[in-house]
């Protein structure tokens, strides 16, 4: 199979296939999922069932349900905050890139102080402060992560701005927009979105982390790092209701990588291209 | 098979992943002690020809049919461990940029020595010992130290040389050399090509020499055999390919490096007006002196070449002249003003009035816009043109560098390295500027092709009334396109005259010694200009 003119690996078809599973389930959660969001249907951990095939969470809630709302909301937060952080980390990196000096200065330095704080500690005492709404969430986490973000396209932009057609562009007097959005960003997408996928996945694991310790997303909305925390308990009795949304974190978290991976792959060489010895 | 043939390749055929074929049938015989000359454009597989004597071929490539027979063996028949016993062995590879084949982090002693200690063909100590004896032979200077050395304490001409030394460490039978002296200057060239050509024939072996300039190769190869899309055009021996060649194509190929040297098609464009000034300019890179007081002026309709070898600040001079380097001291007169030093400081009018064409055109127009963009966005950022005049506008242009109107929806990949050039030359003349300076602007090209554009850069001279800054290292387009030439020596001009008067009567030694460096098409030119340096030390 190709895509994109590019032969598809076994494990980048998986990978894809689960995206696409969970993009689908994510989209059309209030459609297809079984209850509602927070009806009670059964008792505390109850086994699967014809009518709970994964069973109940810990307050009697069908637990697939939950996941899919979980993924809903954890899933919709973590590409909120690789947006917003892209956005954020994409601007200033360039901006630092092609005006140099004192700018430049200003944020390289600005992101090693922020890098210097571990970035758990630092959001905790932020939402510690601020309390936990997913506005403050999104907020913090798209700051924290932007500092990745900035390094990478201030990299890029670095290389690309001494090459001769950005020279031309700002001797003919270009402003800085111009040399940014039309000169340098449309060279530098390749590495960019592989980028976003990974930091998507950082993201989702940062913000499933942060609920699994009480401080990501709060109930009554499901996620699946919460769902973990709550349903902790049931491991001690060996019932199953926590493997399940950590199951579909890993999943997720592996499958975006596989599908980076493929995306690096086909950026590094032209398909199929070695030397021959 | 003959005892003296050493490597013979028969039918030999490459194929890219993507299916093309890239060397097709070619043959190629070679004799104990013989060089051959390996001559074409880029992209005619002369590279791809010479790895591939080693069956190695690089990525995206593979070898589809053929053989490669080295001392009555065929390597293509061997496993990677055979073919990994014969290179370096038995057949080894001199690389064009030596700066970046050098590992870095490795003295030159120990890069010179792997081979022979890794084949097991003498013990360390011998192999330093014969690596100094090879140092002496290619005149080195302090050979018995020489080899202490990093790759970057040593100049271009000097790594290229330990390169030398490199390949011929285990006394190969056949040395590929693949552009050798390409990236040199004319004066380390001549260097380079005297003590390879000496080398060769003191310790008698044979030699596949890949390069695209014939008045090169004619130096030191005994047959010349000319390449094009990877096809043989034709083979024969030097002389006859110089002077009686079979081929139309070879024919053409002569011509132009022939008339490099005799003819001058100046145009009679100069009037009596003075485009810029520059007065007594200085500039620094940090405390680093690049431009020690230069003074130039240019006519309306006036071509001035700037010569001079790589770190002798002619480029240094286009950047201030653009303003992206403001002098420390000294002045720039545009039409009589004095021109603001910094590029910030000059109006939109300023900047349009000079343009720059770079030497690389590959880097010097954006990959990801399609020529319309490239083209049209002078057109509406200098005169603020609406959308069907940009577009007439760009048309327009795109006739002047004589290229199809259709090509506008392309991007720069789709084009062959002349094409881009002439598209840098259309976005510089979009502005409609009085003076274009032209940064090497043949240099990244073929011959052929860099015959094309100066034909096109003297027309639009004509037709358009331009002047021309022409900063170049390569005589030949200076003598055929430079009403007056300024030749420069460590950020100074060691002399500015007319074309003629510095080409026929040369004052400066520096001056002399650039010109009689240029290779010329003569059999015997090398040995000449070599009797005449001993003579003169003598």
């Amino acid at each position: 199979m190709k895509l994109f003119g590019h032969k598809l690996t076994a494990s980048a078809t998986f990978g894809m296939a689960v995206v696409a599973f969970f993009i689908f389930i994510s989209l059309f959660t209030p459609w297809i999922a079984p209850y509602s969001e927070s009806a009670n249907i059964g008792g505390t951990w109850d086994e699967p069932s014809a009518k709970m095939l994964f069973g109940a969470d810990q307050i009697g809630r069908d637990m697939l349900t939950r996941m899919m709302y979980g993924s809903r909301m954890t899933i919709g937060v973590a590409i909120a905050i690789t947006a917003l952080s892209f956005l954020i980390g994409i601007l200033t990196g360039l901006v630092s890139a092609v005006v140099g000096g004192w700018v430049d200065v200003f944020f390289t330095r600005l992101v090693d102080v922020m890098l210097s704080i571990p970035s758990l500690i630092f959001a905790l005492i932020i939402l510690g402060v601020f309390g936990s709404s997913i506005p403050t969430l999104i907020m913090t986490i798209a700051v924290l992560d932007s500092t990745r973000v900035f390094r990478l396209s201030r990299a890029l932009g670095m290389n690309l701005t001494v090459m001769e057609y950005v020279e031309a562009a700002r001797l003919r007097g270009e402003g800085l927009w111009w040399v940014i959005t039309r000169e340098i960003l449309p060279n530098a997408w390749a590495p960019l979105v592989s980028e976003f996928g990974l930091r998507f996945c950082f993201n989702f694991l940062f913000i499933a982390g942060l609920s699994f310790l009480g401080l990501g997303i709060q109930p009554p909305y499901a996620d699946l790092g919460g769902m973990v925390r709550e349903n902790a308990a049931a491991i001690n009795f060996g019932m199953m209701a926590p493997i399940y949304p950590a199951t579909a974190i890993a999943l997720l978290t592996v499958s975006v990588n596989l599908v980076v991976d493929w995306m690096l792959s086909i950026d590094a060489r032209p398909s199929g291209a070695q030397a021959e010895l | 098979m003959e005892d003296s043939t050493i490597l013979n390749i028969t039918g030999l055929r490459l194929l890219s992943v993507a299916g093309n074929v890239i060397v097709d049938n070619v043959d190629l015989q070679l004799q104990r002690g013989e060089v051959l000359g390996l001559i074409g454009e880029s992209g005619a597989g002369k590279s791809t020809i010479g790895l591939s004597s080693m069956c190695y071929a690089r990525a995206g490539l593979h070898i589809a049919g053929g053989e490669v027979v080295l001392g009555g063996v065929n390597i293509r028949a061997l496993d990677a461990e055979g073919r990994r016993q014969v290179r370096g062995k038995r057949i080894a590879y001199i690389a064009q940029s030596a700066a970046a084949a050098f590992n870095p982090a490795h003295s030159l002693m120990d890069q010179v020595c792997e081979a022979p200690v890794l084949h097991k063909l003498m013990t360390r100590p011998q192999a330093e010992a014969w690596a100094r004896e090879l140092f002496v032979a290619l005149d080195l200077p302090d050979p018995q130290n020489f080899g202490s050395r990093y790759p970057h304490q040593v100049s271009g001409g000097q790594l290229q040389r330990a390169m030398a030394a490199m390949a011929m460490s285990c006394r190969p039978d056949v040395l590929v050399l693949d552009e050798p002296t390409t990236a040199l200057d004319v004066t380390t060239q001549i260097e380079v090509l005297i003590l390879l050509k000496s080398l060769i024939r003191q310790y008698g072996t044979a030699a596949l020499y890949i390069t695209h300039d014939l008045a090169v190769v004619a130096q030191v190869a005994d047959r010349i055999k000319v390449l094009r899309h990877g096809k043989e055009v034709e083979e024969g021996l030097t002389q006859q390919i110089l002077h009686e060649a079979r081929q139309d194509y070879t024919a053409r190929l002569v011509a132009v490096r022939g008339a490099a040297a005799s003819e001058r098609a100046v145009s009679a464009t100069v009037q009596p007006e003075t485009v810029l000034k520059v007065q007594d300019c200085h500039a620094y890179y940090g405390d680093f002196h690049v431009v020690r007081g230069v003074s130039l002026d240019v006519q309306r309709g006036e071509t001035v070449a700037v010569v001079g070898e790589s770190g002798s600040g002619k480029s240094t001079l286009a950047r201030i002249i653009t303003g992206l380097l403001p002098p420390r001291s000294g002045q720039i007169l545009f039409q009589d003003k004095a021109l603001p030093a910094t590029l910030k400081e000059r109006s939109k009018e300023l900047k349009r009035t000079i343009q720059l064409v770079y030497q690389i055109p590959d880097v010097a127009i954006n990959p990801r816009q399609t020529l319309r963009e490239i083209v049209g966005r002078p057109v509406e950022f200098y005169f603020g043109a609406g959308r069907a005049e940009v577009n007439a506008r760009a048309q327009e242009l795109m006739t002047l560098v004589e290229l199809p109107h259709d090509y506008l929806e392309r991007r720069p990949g789709q084009l062959s390295g002349g094409q881009k050039q002439r598209v840098c030359i259309a976005r510089a003349l979009a502005a409609k500027p009085d003076l274009i300076i032209l940064d090497e602007p043949t240099s990244a090209l073929d011959p052929l092709v860099a015959e094309e554009i100066l034909t096109l850069l003297r027309k639009l001279q004509r037709e358009l009334g331009l002047s021309y800054i022409l900063i170049t290292h390569d005589l030949d387009v200076v003598h055929r396109i430079a009403h007056r030439t300024a030749v420069m020596l460590q950020g100074q001009f060691v002399a500015f005259d007319t074309t003629d008067k510095i080409f026929e009567n040369p004052e400066h030694p520096y001056t002399q010694k650039l010109i009689t460096a240029v290779p010329e098409m003569r059999v015997d030119w090398l040995d000449e200009v070599l009797a005449k340096r001993q003579k003169a030390a003598a």
